[in-house]
This record gives structure tokens, C-alpha cells and sequence, in this order.
């Protein structure tokens, strides 16, 4: 039967365990082998014997081991938000067929949000005046406060922003006139 | 020569014969029979399934079946699942909905997978579609509660909501409020899938006070323990039911709450959810146990002695989804107990550990594999595996139908010869002649491939990663698998040379999906050449294509056949290589 006969061993297959040793008497690292790079066996093996140094950090090849992320994550304890710091929230923009998620806490004020924005769904913001809203662009960006109100962005101090910022939505500017404004 | 006038059925009597026919191989087969026969079979078509929502566009396949009501696309990529494919890629339902809003008014069911479904989607599904019953989102992303809102209110036939794996956009629990009080008609309700800590609850008991047909239900996570017993005796026909987090503080009235209204569950066959589970809730399902066909453990941290005590409790189990918090013992007392299990998952608790945290072995599978005689279909993550185990399992279970199974270091040998797992693989699909799909890792070298082209005839899925030497690898799958339908392949030393010469199976199949490969980018506008009717779709977040040398390597390639021509909506980084790239970019 086929699969009695002896495979070639060839010269270049990967082997684990000290050079030199026997083969049946090496137990096999878990460390994995990463595609690229150049590992002797050796070295992995020797690694696995220096346990006073800490085990170097396995780089994590994307897409391996096949899991999906809601199964990475859910074998995770619930955290609370404040455990995980960030305060994510979805932002679309109309005509737009995808959405994207942003955390709020990593920009420190409007300019930097708004440069996130039009470089994730390429428009302009367009020029601000507390008066007249925003100038100049066809998009405006709203977003819905606690309440379920939607605002237009910029109107409240950035800090009060984020507490209350549940998602950000980038409309026609025709259809931004006449948001309530907070003052 | 004479011509004998054949004696032919009225449109009528063939029509009505066609009504009997529900496959769509079957009615695919009829409708090329002759062109009278694809002329009423189009006409009474009612379900079509459409595999890669890009391979046809939907004017094209309303014009040829005017009447459907039950349509089901899939969307990206398997290994979008595995975060390989970069937002924006594609899928949209959109333009789907829009054509069929004009042209199916009665469509009754719409299941998608792999799609991004916008709210403007949703919305407009509830506004065209008013006799909707089904409506199956797997896996899809880019709505909100606003969008399932628009379909609370308006769908008064809908039967079925099915959520299944999805990312949703939680914004508000009050969209379960948007059911009017009228609507009873709910049978089957997955929201496993939402994360709002607001899921209102008592909107929640209402509708499922109000609906007496309703037969499944999947919790999310959020739903407290103690709300249970209160939701299931207001459904006690309940055939699969999904809890929420299963972790509360012991309490006996509210364990004494529970198993009461498990108990009461005559119909119950299907428990998952367990998110969090703590042992000390897990006895109010006792009673449920002996007639349970289907438990799904796979989100319970719950270790033995607790967790075989419970599966040793199940003697009816068909379908079991645990995490490898199983062990090898776990199994072995499966293998004992539930002798009609048909479907085995094993998912890794700790995949990124450096060492095992349990122990959880081939030993387990083999177990399983010759105490369950009716074993069909294996997932199974583990840490180590030996070409003798797996010619033990093959020749246990020869009626295995998928296979699949990773190890958590992709090149990892057979622990006890240092060898490849070839002849361990190669010996699943000798035996398993009726193999549709089949997932391979470990050490592998061209000989596996050998194996699968020369054996695996039914094959239609085969997933490769970490695995083969040389284009002989894919040449042998692609010119011996004769069912082959789909075929992805991540980080493998191949590419061009097998990809040419069997540049005509391509058009056979589904799709190819390869990442991390060796295919030049020359290759890939040779196919394009050559094969109009295939897409040649090459993603490349670092740069245009152009911006390299012909015989760089693509970092992914995805081809799939296609009567719709290039599609229009690709993000900036996929390119395609239709007969105009070569001229459009020089």
C-alpha cells in the first residue's frame, strides 16, 4: 500500500531538534515557524532550553490560527468600557456603502478628527463658523448625542464631544440645515 | 431521414412537473435541455442561489427568472472570516436590493452571507419587500438596530430574523419596540450576535409572550441569567434556544427559577450561548440533557471534572461545539456516550499560548472517531498530530463529509516520526470517498497534494495553509479534484507555473482565493488574457501592481468565473486584470 513506503527526507526539510541529536529522542517545540524567516532548528530549540530569558514574542501570522474574531474576542472576560479604554463609534457617511469605526480618545480636538475623516472617506470638511455651520464643502459632519439628538460637529467643547458622542454621521450639506445646535 | 415529430407535453403539465423540482442542480440541468424547457422553467423559478454575488449581476438574473421569491448571496471571500481581506473590498447588497425592490415585489426570503448590508439596505428591504418571512444576515457587517428597526415595523409576515455571526452596529435596544403589538407571526430570533448593553428586555419578553409559534431563540450576550426562567415560560415550545451570559451569584430562587423552566421545555432539543458559564448553574439543564441533539459549549470557560460530567449527560447529542477545555478524557467519555454524534467542533482556548494549557491531543479525536460511528464532520484544533492517528480516524470514519483540521502551528510535523503528515491526509481521502471538504495543516510536502488529486474526487472545498514545495502541489489539485468548487490557499511556495496550464479549470470552478503565494503579477495579466470570463482580482494595500516588476509575487490574488464581466466597485487596492490592464496602466 502507498502509504507504507518511505518518504524521501529531503535535504532542506525542516527538522526539529538540536543539530546532531537523534531524532526520536527530541521532544518538538511548539515554537511556531514562521514563513519568512531563516530558523534553524537549532535555534528554536535552544531557545526552549533558555527559560531564564523570556520567550521571545511570537510574531502572529495574520490569519493563522483560522478563528474569527468574534470567537478571539468572546474568550476574552467582558470588560467594561473603562477596562478598555476606548471610546469607539461608527462614522458613515451618506452614499457610502461601508462603515468605519473610530476611537475618539486617540485624536485631541476637532482638526485631528476631521483629518481622520476625510482621509477615511475622502471629502473636505469644509470651514466652520458657529453661525453658519460649515462652509465651502458638500459634506457635513453630524453626529448623535445621548439623547438621540443629531448635532452638528464642533459646536460643543471637544471633552463634552466625546462624553456625549454616540456615532458620527457625514450628510449632504443640504440636509444639515436646521440641526439643533447646542447655545 | 425522417424526422419523428416529438410528442410534447403542454407548457402546463411540464410546468407543474418542474413544481416538484427543488434543487437548483436539478432545475439548472432541466433548464439546458432544450430551449422550451429553459423557457418555462425560467418562468417558474421561485429560489435561486447565487455563490459569489459577483459572478452574475442581478439584472442579469432577474431578466432570466422574472418570478423569485427566495434568493440566497454570498458575498467576500472565506478568508475574510480570518481578517485576510481588507475593509472595503466589496460585497454589497445594495445594488441587489435596489433591482429586485422593482422586479420581486413578493420576495418572501433573502439570506446573505459575507455581505456589507447598509440601514439605507435595510430600509429599503422593508419599504419593497411587505411579504418578507425570512430574512438571514451570516456573517454580514455595516448595519445598525436603525436598520433592523425599519424591519421590525414594516415586515408583518417576517418569520424568521436571523442575525447569525453578523457585526452590528448596536445603537439602541429599543429597535425590538418598532414590533407592533400585532405582530405574532416570530418563529426563529438570532441576536447572538449583539453587544448593546441595552437590548430592551422587556420589549423582548413581550414579543416572545405574543408569539406562540416561536420555535428559536438566540440570545446575546447581555441578557442576564435570572432573566431566563421568566423569558422561557413564556415560551415553553422552544425546539433551540441560546442563553445569555451564564454567570450570576448562586441564588437559590433563582436556580430553582431556572431549572424549572428548563423543565418545562418539553420540545427543547438545541442549547448554545453559555457565555461566561459558571458550574455551579450548569444542573438546572439536566433535565433537558437526555433529549438534547445539539449543545454548543464553545463560548463556556467551564474545565473538567464539570464539563465532561455534563456532555457525559447527553446521550442523544448529534451536533457538539465545545473548547478544547474538552481534553482528551472529555472525549473519550463522548465517544462513549453519545453514539449518534454526527458533528464534532473542538475550538483552542488559548491559540496564542506558547505551551498547551490542557491537554487536548489527537488522542481525543481518535477516541471520538472509533466510539461515534456516524461521524461525518470534524473541526478540530489541536497541538499535535501523528500520521498514525489520522490513518486510525480515516479508517474508523470512511464516511466523513468534512474534515477539517488546524493545528495551532501550521508546520508542525507528526510529533512521533518528525515526518510530514502527508500519508495521515492522504490516507482521509482514500478512505473518505464521499470528502467534500477538507482542511489540511501540519508539515506538508507536494506528496499530500499526490493524494488529494489522485483520491479526493468529491471533493468541492479544500483550504491550504503553511503547506507544499512546488507548483506540482497545485497542478496535482487542480487537474485531479474533478468537484473542486472553491480552493484558498494562504502563505505556499506556488503560483505560476500550475496556475497557467490549468487556467481552464478555473473557469469550473467557484473561486480561488491565494495569499502570501508565489504568483508573479505577470502571471496574473496572462490569465487575464487569456481567460475573459474569469476575474483576476489582485489586492495589494502597498502600491499599484504597476509600480513592480512583472515577476514580483502578488500579495493576494483572488480569481472567481464570472458572465458579469470586471465589477465596478472595487476598493483602491484591488486591481484587475481584465485584457485592457496591460494597455490602461503603461
Amino acid at each position: 500500500m502507498v502509504f507504507e513506503k518511505d518518504l524521501n527526507l529531503y535535504a532542506t526539510e525542516l527538522r526539529l531538534g538540536l543539530p546532531g541529536s537523534s531524532e526520536e529522542s527530541i521532544r518538538i517545540s511548539n515554537k511556531r515557524a514562521l514563513p519568512d524567516m531563516n530558523d534553524d532548528s537549532g535555534v528554536a530549540a535552544a531557545k526552549k532550553c533558555d527559560q531564564e530569558t523570556a520567550p521571545p514574542t511570537k510574531a502572529q501570522v495574520v490569519g493563522w490560527p483560522p478563528i474569527r474574531s468574534y470567537r478571539k474576542n468572546s474568550l476574552q472576560t467582558k470588560k467594561t468600557e473603562a477596562e478598555t479604554g476606548g471610546m469607539y463609534v461608527k462614522v458613515s457617511m451618506d452614499g457610502a456603502p461601508y462603515l468605519r469605526k473610530i476611537d475618539l480618545k486617540v485624536y485631541k480636538g476637532y482638526p485631528e478628527l476631521f483629518k481622520a475623516m476625510e482621509d477615511m472617506f475622502k471629502f473636505k470638511v469644509g470651514k466652520y463658523s458657529e453661525r453658519e455651520g460649515y462652509n465651502g464643502s458638500e459634506f457635513v459632519p453630524t453626529y448623535e448625542d445621548k439623547d438621540g439628538d443629531w448635532m452638528l460637529v464642533g459646536d460643543v467643547p471637544w471633552e463634552m464631544f466625546i462624553n456625549a458622542c454616540k456615532r458620527l454621521r457625514i450628510v449632504r450639506g443640504s440636509e444639515a440645515r436646521g440641526l439643533g445646535c447646542v447655545v | 431521414m425522417q424526422k419523428k415529430t416529438a410528442y410534447s407535453f403542454p407548457d402546463e403539465i411540464l410546468e407543474h412537473v418542474f413544481s416538484f423540482i427543488h434543487s437548483g442542480k436539478d432545475r439548472n440541468a432541466a433548464s439546458v435541455v432544450c430551449k422550451s424547457w429553459y423557457e418555462i422553467e425560467r418562468w417558474c423559478r421561485r429560489k435561486i442561489f447565487v455563490g459569489n454575488c459577483y459572478a452574475v449581476s442581478p439584472t442579469m438574473v432577474i431578466r432570466r427568472f422574472p418570478d423569485i421569491r427566495s434568493i440566497e448571496l454570498k458575498g467576500k471571500p472565506h478568508f475574510a472570516d480570518f481578517n485576510l481581506v481588507p475593509d472595503g473590498w466589496g460585497g454589497y447588497v445594495l445594488p441587489w436590493i435596489s433591482e429586485m425592490a422593482g422586479a420581486y415585489p413578493w420576495l418572501e426570503e433573502i439570506r446573505l452571507k459575507r455581505m456589507v448590508v447598509t440601514d439605507e439596505s435595510l430600509e429599503l428591504v422593508a419599504k419593497s419587500f411587505t411579504n418578507l418571512q425570512v430574512l438571514v444576515l451570516f456573517s454580514c457587517e455595516g448595519f445598525s438596530t436603525d436598520g433592523l428597526a425599519a424591519i421590525a415595523a414594516s415586515c408583518k409576515n417576517l418569520r424568521e430574523l436571523d442575525l447569525r455571526d453578523s457585526e452590528v452596529d448596536d445603537l439602541s435596544g429599543h429597535w425590538l419596540n418598532h414590533f407592533p403589538d400585532t405582530y405574532t407571526s416570530l418563529v426563529s430570533l438570532n441576536i447572538s450576535c449583539l453587544g448593546s448593553d441595552d437590548v430592551s428586555f422587556s420589549a423582548l419578553e413581550r414579543l416572545v409572550g405574543r408569539c406562540p409559534n416561536l420555535r428559536r431563540l438566540l440570545l446575546n450576550r447581555e441578557v442576564p441569567l435570572d432573566k431566563i426562567a421568566n423569558l422561557l415560560s413564556r415560551a415553553p415550545q422552544l425546539i433551540e434556544f441560546g442563553t445569555g451570559t451564564y454567570a450570576a451569584e448562586l441564588r437559590s430562587d433563582v436556580y430553582s427559577n431556572l431549572a424549572e423552566a428548563f423543565c418545562n421545555c418539553k420540545e427543547l432539543k438545541c442549547l448554545s450561548g453559555f457565555w461566561d458559564a459558571v458550574p455551579a448553574y450548569l444542573p438546572v439543564i439536566y433535565s433537558v440533557c437526555s433529549r438534547l441533539t445539539s449543545l454548543n459549549l464553545s463560548y463556556a470557560p467551564i474545565q473538567n471534572p464539570d464539563l465532561t460530567k455534563l456532555v457525559s449527560q447527553c446521550p442523544s447529542l448529534q451536533r457538539m461545539l465545545v473548547l478544547d477545555y474538552i481534553e482528551d478524557s472529555g472525549l473519550e467519555v463522548l465517544a462513549s456516550s453519545c453514539k449518534d454524534l454526527q458533528e464534532l467542533r473542538v475550538f483552542p482556548s488559548d491559540p496564542f499560548g506558547e505551551e498547551p494549557n490542557v491537554s487536548l491531543t489527537e488522542k481525543g479525536l481518535v477516541a471520538v472517531s472509533s466510539g461515534c460511528p456516524k461521524l461525518q464532520s470534524v473541526l478540530y484544533f489541536c497541538r499535535q498530530m501523528s500520521n498514525a492517528a489520522l490513518v486510525t480516524i480515516a479508517q474508523n470514519c470512511p464516511n466523513f463529509t468534512r474534515f477539517r483540521l488546524c493545528l495551532l502551528d501550521p508546520k508542525i510535523a507528526d510529533y512521533r516520526t518528525l515526518q510530514p503528515l502527508d500519508v495521515g491526509f492522504g490516507a482521509i481521502v482514500e478512505h473518505c470517498k464521499d470528502l467534500r471538504r477538507l482542511s489540511l495543516s501540519g508539515l506538508l510536502t507536494d506528496r499530500v497534494f499526490e493524494y488529494i488529486g489522485m483520491h479526493a474526487k468529491k471533493l468541492e472545498m479544500l483550504s491550504v495553509a503553511f503547506a507544499g514545495e512546488s507548483d506540482l502541489a497545485l497542478h496535482h489539485v487542480l487537474s485531479g479534484c474533478e468537484s473542486l468548487r472553491k480552493l484558498e490557499i494562504m502563505n505556499c511556495p506556488f503560483g505560476d507555473k500550475a496556475l497557467l496550464a490549468n487556467a481552464a479549470k478555473l473557469e469550473t470552478m467557484r473561486s480561488l482565493w491565494m495569499s502570501s503565494c508565489s504568483v508573479s503579477l505577470g502571471a496574473c495579466k496572462m490569465l487575464g488574457q487569456k481567460m475573459p470570463r474569469l476575474n483576476i482580482e489582485v489586492m495589494d494595500e502597498k502600491g499599484p501592481p504597476d509600480s513592480r516588476a512583472e515577476s514580483d509575487p502578488v500579495d493576494k490574488l483572488y480569481i472567481y468565473r464570472s458572465v458579469a464581466g470586471p465589477r465596478f466597485d472595487m476598493p483602491p487596492f484591488v486591481w484587475t486584470m481584465d485584457e485592457d490592464f496591460a494597455s490602461e496602466l503603461s
